[in-house]
Order: structure tokens, then sequence, then C-alpha cells
């Protein structure tokens, strides 16, 4: 199993590559939504792209009210 | 008619394959005009599936399949009739798509869902009367009515009931959840997963691996293995009917509709 911080990377390696910010503009403490630029769809995208990722499922309602990627690591992380 | 060309939807039919495409921006809302010219395309698809063997129902938008009703079509209904009159004119708005819904289901020729990114709600539901489901591996599919105080009204829940087990079906409909096309192949919903943007060639292939049967007897087995679910579609639009006179609800589209997010009608 991968710790929580190479977890944490990957989020944030994901993140920028798929909406294409740059990688050192990313912090473990931002607000995902204000620092990708993203509507609720584009979130929606991103999730998926995180199971895909991980191998995991993240129902919804464990990720309300997730909005920095530290805590969104950490849901993660508790299904790997 | 061969072919047509509507604001929310076209459709073209050569060499035996009806190929339904929808494009109504933003991301395909079902409104009263998707219903009227999904009521011209049954219309045109009764004489035309005596000599198809497949329809494809696909999406031309980038942003995926179809995300449901169009609710805000719903509110202003209620603003428009008051809440007495909303019960009567949405029963029969439901009825007439129930119609639709019901003729796609049983067509005499094999149905093709070819869906990707967003596939909720309605949306779902269209793709839930198609007889296979072939899914870009971004898809996603949720029913989220249960947020609104509601439940799915084109006959989601019969649908899915009648292809997936009972528990699968609370499961989805009860935590109004959304799901992957790894679950959804896991619990039988999709039959096939490809990479992205490979949905509608794929379902071409399958189309054309449709067309070697004898239509005939594909269509005798369709109807032996797809039974009709009247009963249980009626029940649907009852329970709907009565929900959406209920102030919660009123008030929770109201809530949708005065939002400022992009696309409010996502988790």
């Amino acid at each position: 199993m991968p710790t929580a911080e190479k977890t944490l990377d990957e989020i944030l390696d994901l993140a920028a590559a798929h909406f294409k910010v740059p990688r050192e503009r990313l912090s473990p403490d931002d607000d995902f939504f204000k620092a990708l630029g993203i509507d609720s769809l584009q979130t929606l995208d991103l999730l998926t792209k995180l199971e895909h990722h991980f191998r995991v499922e993240l129902p919804d309602y464990e990720l309300q009210g997730v909005t920095d990627f530290r805590t969104l690591a950490g849901k993660i992380q508790a299904r790997l | 008619m061969n072919e047509f060309r509507g604001q929310t939807l076209s459709w073209d039919f050569k060499d035996g394959l009806i190929e339904l495409a929808l494009h109504r921006q933003p991301l395909n809302e079902i409104s009263s005009l998707t219903v009227e010219e999904l009521e011209k395309f049954i219309a045109a698809a009764e004489p035309i599936s005596r000599e198809a063997h497949a329809l494809i129902l696909y999406s031309t938008l980038k942003s995926g399949f179809c995300a449901g009703a169009d609710l805000r079509e719903l509110y202003h209904w209620i603003e428009q009739y008051g809440q007495a009159e909303v019960t009567k004119h949405t029963r029969e708005y439901l009825q007439r798509i129930h119609s639709v819904m019901n003729t796609l289901d049983a067509l005499p020729l094999t149905t093709i869902a070819a869906v990707h990114g967003v596939t909720f709600g309605g949306g779902f539901e269209l793709a839930l009367t198609c007889d296979l489901i072939v899914a870009d591996k971004w898809a996603r599919f949720c029913f989220p009515e249960l947020r609104l105080g509601l439940i799915p009204g084109f006959g989601g829940i019969p649908r899915l009931k009648r292809d997936l087990g009972n528990a699968v079906v609370r499961d989805l409909l009860l935590t109004g959840r959304s799901f992957n096309t790894t679950k959804a192949q896991q619990i039988g919903l999709v039959s096939h997963v490809v990479g992205e943007g490979e949905a509608l060639r794929a379902a071409r292939s399958m189309a054309a691996q449709v067309a070697k049967f004898d239509r005939n007897t594909a269509a005798e087995a369709k109807r032996f293995i797809k039974p009709a679910l009247l009963d249980e579609l009626q029940k649907e639009i009852d329970i709907f009917c009565e929900l959406i006179a209920r102030p919660a609800v009123q008030a929770g589209l109201k809530k949708f509709v005065e939002s400022t997010a992009a696309q409010p009608y996502l988790p």
C-alpha cells in the first residue's frame, strides 16, 4: 500500500496533468476547486480519474464538504 | 423519413442501421421539445424498424450522454400552473415520455446505447431502454432524483430492477451516489467498456455483428427475454405525480434553478 504522502503526491500530479495546471502551483492544502479552476462537471471528471488511477470506489457522499487535496488523499488512502 | 435534424436530436437510417444522436446543449437535458422530437422519431422508427436490424443511441456532445430531465422547465411549470394544476400537467408529460420510452424499449431490433461522460437521471433511464450499453471508460452513472425529493420518473426503477438485482437498485437509488464504468460493468449494467471516445465505434461494430443474424429471430428472442413492465411503470408515474406537488420538492427545484453553479444538477 502506498504511503499517505505518496497518495497525496499522485493526486497532485494527476490533477496538474489532467487540468493542465503547473504542478508547482498546487499545494496539499489548496482548495482544489479554486486551484484547478474547475466546476462540478470537471470535479466529477476528476473523481472518475482518481477512482480509475487508484482502483477504488469513492462514493460522492464521502466527499461532500471535501475541498482540499490533503483531505481528499485521506479519503482515498482509507480505501486502499 | 430516413433522416431528420431537429433542435435536440437527429437521426438517420442507412444500411439497416438507425443512428439517433442527441445534441442539445449543454448536456442533452430532456425538455418538452426533446420529447416532441423523440415522438417524431418513434413515428418514423416504427415503419423503418421493419427493415432495420439495429439502433444506436448516442450523444454528439463532449460533456456526456445526457444529464436527465430539464429541471428548469419542470420548475417553470410549477410557477406557471400552480400546485394543483402541475400534477395534472406532469402526469400528461410523463405519459408521453413513457410512451416514447416503452416503444424504444420494445422496438423489434437490437438497440445499443453508446454512452460517455455524464449519464444521469433521465439520461440513464433513456440508456436503460436499450438492449445493450457500451460505455466509454470515463462514463459515469447516477440516479440523483432523491436529492430533490423525487424518484426517477422516466421508467428507470422498473427497468433497472428488471435488468439488475434489487439490492443494486436500492444501493444506487437510495444513496443517490454516482458510479463509474468499472462498477457498471461489475453489476452487469454495461456490456462493454471501451477507451475514451470509442463508444460509438464499438457500438457500430456490435451493430454489424447483429446484422449477421436473422432479424425476425432476433426480434423474437428480444420479446422473450425483455418483458414489458406496464403495471410497475404506471405505478412509478403515480408516485412521481404524488411527490411533485409537495412543497419540499418545489423548494428543492427553486434552489436548483437559482443555483449559480455551472452544472447544479451534478453531485
